[in-house]
């Protein structure tokens, strides 16, 4: 059962990465931000697989996991901050918080 | 072969899902929809981490991001009201055109580097036995080769628990 190689799944990943870094520079909503940034990793763990895959051995499919677990930590930091700024009656827009800006 | 091209339309497929579904979520101006066919994008993921025979990965990827974390993120979605953001509202300004400048170059730049080594150990794959990517094989090198990341993993996701706690409580306090 021969599928395709790790080029076509790496040039898959590209485009998943390339996406969600669109998604993140256009956007405004921190929200969508946040679901720009899954596609992000997730695109990362595509080539992570990928890699594990070709090489025959399971340490990428470890990495990928940690990317999750970290992805999953990332999503309850974030949709705190959402959350808490929403609370403030704050515009849910990342172009207007710039009180932290130097 | 009949295998071999049933493996390349089920790919096939399931790549132009990954890809629909990603650019969906970056166009809807609806953050509900986003998060909706960001959970088609992680199913069809899960299909081509299948496909790489990385059953348990793909297992973890439906139970963990497509159950628990868009779990969470509808339910903060739904909290706030789900309020639209036009996403290209008055026609494209100079930052949007920046936006999709950068990201081409940014994907250009992969895929002509990809093409570059695609001809070398990129071609072919190593063979693999059944057993590639069971459970019982990512246990194992959870616990002895990788232990140091698996217990750096587990304290990310105490502080973050921690973290998420305090930001909550935090402002109600404030209120």
């Amino acid at each position: 059962m021969n599928g395709p190689d790790a080029v076509w799944y790496l040039c898959l990943a590209a485009f998943l990465f390339c996406t969600g870094a669109l998604g993140v520079l256009i956007r405004r909503s921190p929200l969508i931000v946040l679901l720009s940034l899954e596609i992000m990793l997730n695109g990362s763990n595509l080539a992570l697989i990928a890699f594990a895959r070709q090489h025959g051995r399971e340490d990428g499919q470890i990495f990928a996991l940690a990317v999750m677990a970290v992805a999953a930590s990332e999503v309850v930091v974030g949709l705190g901050l959402i959350v808490a700024m929403a609370r403030r009656r704050l515009d849910l827009d990342v172009d207007k918080l710039r009180t932290l800006r130097g | 072969m009949a295998g071999n091209i049933l493996v390349w339309i089920v790919w096939v497929v399931a790549a132009l899902a990954c890809l629909g579904s990603g650019i969906a979520v970056i166009t809807f101006s609806n953050p509900f929809y986003s998060a909706l066919s960001l959970i088609g994008n992680l199913a069809s993921l899960a299909v081509l981490y299948l496909l790489l025979s990385a059953e348990f990965v793909a297992a973890a990827q439906v139970l963990v991001y497509a159950g628990a974390v868009m779990v969470m993120f509808l339910f903060v979605i739904a909290y706030l009201g789900g309020r639209a953001d036009a996403p290209w509202a008055g026609g494209p300004s100079w930052q949007a055109l920046g936006a999709v400048a950068a990201s081409a170059a940014l994907l250009v730049e992969v895929i002509v580097v990809i093409g570059l080594k695609s001809s070398g150990r990129l071609s072919h794959s190593a063979r693999v036995d059944f057993f590639y990517g069971r459970p019982y094989e990512i246990g194992r090198l959870f616990l002895t080769d990788h232990l140091l990341a698996f217990e750096i993993t587990s304290i990310v996701l105490l502080i973050a628990a921690v973290g998420g706690v305090i930001l909550g409580s935090h402002s109600r306090e404030t209120q």
